[in-house]
């Protein structure tokens, strides 16, 4: 903080919360690493088609010349493979940046509807109170007591294959961890003078809801959001491995991990190795900032 | 005694809920019928194979007479092996559980000691690579970690088999054990050091331990009996109830390994669209899971009398 003043002597900024929060944020090397890592991850994946050298699942592109290629080879289109080719002769690199844009893709959008579901329940079970409460937190306990990727395997095990079922799996899955944390901390604010002020103004309890008790209960949500993020990608990325996940029309970094597998036992590392750590890569610096959003924004979770 | 058996009646509970749900996502929402009829059929024998099932009757009557079938132990026959879906999970439970404890045990005998030291000493560099490692056993995908030990150890080095299992508490049954058990503990052994940890430098605030200092134990006495002691409780009882994850999470390993046990099973029961043999694996998975936290709930309470005072106001 001392640092900032120093260099600004002149007129200190107005103080915004969000600004107050970035400088936290970035007070710590190992949070700020993590998100711009994010940051160029993030980046990959939206501009995919841009930075790839090849489209690997364009089959004019691919040849089965290059299967197998060693990184650092050149393949018979003459770009550099330096991460190798796999099996069937896509180009590491380029599958890499397409599998994070489904992978982020997938873990993000299910992310957000787990979000936005989890918090309208959340929400309701905090305002309703009595049996409404009871009954969603029956039915939420009862989910949470059981890991995620058993819930997962129990749903897609009854949906069936596909990627629109594996977004319901990842949905279902979440929501009950957003509604867990939306409802505590809105029974909180709940009982705040704000809300009770609200109520005696006779506001409709859809705005008391919406523009008083939500806005209040966005900092917990931001850091179980981050780290829901991080975990959906994993879980996906594990029920693609074990066959149950994404179609192989959309090859997801867990997808091309299993690919990999086969030729492991032969030496050839580099079709299982690379995309791996690209998913940690990716999972590491979203659990990170979440876990500095966490410390920062402070807000009482449980784990 | 009231408390025992309201959380009897509340497992039983649970059990009934979770077998409702399983029932009807399989026969609902998967029409199991689609599945098991080939196109090669005529309409009177597709008939005559819903007759044979019961699924031309109403949906309470075909629930009550899955939960009877159950209740004798009959959960069907498997599609793919024609032998009944039970005995195959039976048979394979014993590989998964042998893996699970090894697992725990790592994670147990490993983690604690990394979490006692990182409470210890907050501040030392080892503590914080401890705690930076911590994060990454959280963030590593573990079928990944898997492939790699599979390549490091077996592949590379030829140090250990890389699939299967050998028999039971043999040179070769440890040998094959090895690998699948660091994988699967990994996530846990983070989970121990955190936990752990947070006790450690809890318990070294209290007074109990300042005054078995000011006794003149020797540090190790203080750190062995005193403080081990108080952290033991929250640390068993966590991982007790994190044994069914990993049972849960077994699947995962076993697949990667080739591991004969009912984790595996179940991915290639899904794959083979095997039905009997998935809802076997659930309601096998679903009932340890009850009986797992039944036991802790219990063994907790029996531990901590204030649980079970405030159980009794509610």
């Amino acid at each position: 903080m001392s640092a900032r003043v120093e260099t600004l002597p002149v007129l200190p900024k107005p103080e915004t919360p969000l600004r107050r929060l970035a400088s936290e944020f970035f007070a710590s090397r190992v949070a700020t690493g993590a998100f711009a890592a994010l940051m160029v991850i993030v980046f990959m994946a939206l501009f995919a088609p841009f930075l790839a050298p090849q489209n690997p699942y364009d089959l004019a592109t691919v040849t089965v010349m290059d299967a197998r290629l060693a990184p650092g080879e050149r393949g018979s289109a003459g770009f550099l493979m330096w991460l190798g080719a796999d099996g069937a002769g896509r180009d590491m690199w380029s599958a890499i940046l397409y599998g994070l844009r489904i992978s982020l893709g997938v873990g993000v959008a299910s992310g957000v509807i787990a979000l936005a579901i989890g918090t309208a329940i959340g929400l309701l079970a905090a305002y309703r109170g009595g049996w409404v409460d009871a009954l969603i937190m029956r039915v939420v306990d009862l989910q949470l007591s059981f890991p995620a990727i058993l819930v997962a395997l129990i749903l897609v095990a009854i949906l069936g294959r596909g990627a629109d079922k594996v977004m319901i799996a990842l949905i279902l899955v979440q929501w009950a961890y957003y509604a867990r944390t939306v409802r505590g901390s809105a029974l909180v604010e709940r009982r705040k003078e704000y809300v009770e002020a609200a109520q005696c103004l006779a506001l409709p309890a859809s705005r008391i809801v919406f523009r008083h008790l939500l806005p209040n209960c966005l900092a917990p949500m931001i850091v179980v959001g981050t780290l829901q993020t991080a975990h959906a990608i994993s879980l996906e990325a594990t029920l693609s491995f074990l066959g149950v996940g994404l179609p192989l029309t959309e090859p997801s970094l867990g997808l091309l991990i299993a690919n990999g597998f086969e030729y492991m036992l032969s030496g050839k590392y580099w079709i299982s190795f690379y995309p791996g750590l690209a998913l940690l890569a990716t999972i590491m610096s979203i659990n990170l900032v979440g876990d500095r959003l966490r410390d920062v924004l402070n807000p009482r979770l449980e784990r | 005694m009231v408390f025992i058996l309201r959380r009897i009646l509340q497992s039983l509970v649970v059990v009934l809920v979770m077998s409702l749900v399983v029932f009807v996502g399989v026969n609902v929402v998967g029409d199991p019928v689609h599945i098991l009829i080939s196109d090669e059929m005529t309409q009177a024998e597709i008939d005559r194979f819903i007759q044979k099932l019961g699924l031309d009757r109403p949906l309470h009557e075909q629930y009550l007479h899955f939960l009877a079938n159950a209740a004798r132990g009959d959960l069907g026959n498997s599609f793919v092996h024609g032998e009944p879906a039970l005995k195959l999970i039976l048979d394979r439970m014993p590989a998964t559980l042998e893996l699970a404890f090894a697992a725990f045990l790592l994670a147990v005998i490993v983690g604690i000691p990394l979490g006692m030291y990182a409470g210890l000493k907050p501040e030392s560099p080892a503590s914080r690579a401890i705690m930076t490692g911590s994060i990454l056993g959280f963030s590593l995908p573990t079928f990944w970690v898997g492939l790699m030990l599979i390549m490091v150890f077996a592949v590379m080095l030829g140090w250990l088999p890389s699939t299967g299992r050998g028999d039971f508490m043999t040179w070769d049954g440890l040998r094959h054990l090895a690998l699948p058990a660091v994988n699967l503990a990994l996530f846990k052994m983070a989970l121990v050091t955190r936990l752990a940890r947070a006790g450690t430098r809890e318990a070294a605030l209290q007074d109990y331990v300042k005054f078995a200092r000011a006794k003149g134990l020797s540090p190790s006495r203080v750190v062995l009996v005193h403080v081990l002691k108080n952290i033991l409780v929250p640390v068993v009882t966590v991982l007790g109830l994190e044994l069914g994850g990993l049972i849960a999470f077994s699947v995962v390993t076993e697949t990667v390994f080739a591991w004969p046990g009912m984790g595996k099973l179940l991915i290639d029961s899904i794959q083979r669209l095997d039905r009997p043999v998935v809802v076997a694996y659930l309601v096998i998975t679903v009932l340890m899971f009850v009986v797992i936290n039944l036991v802790v709930d219990l063994l907790y309470a029996a531990l901590d009398p204030r649980v079970r005072l405030r159980e009794m106001k509610a």
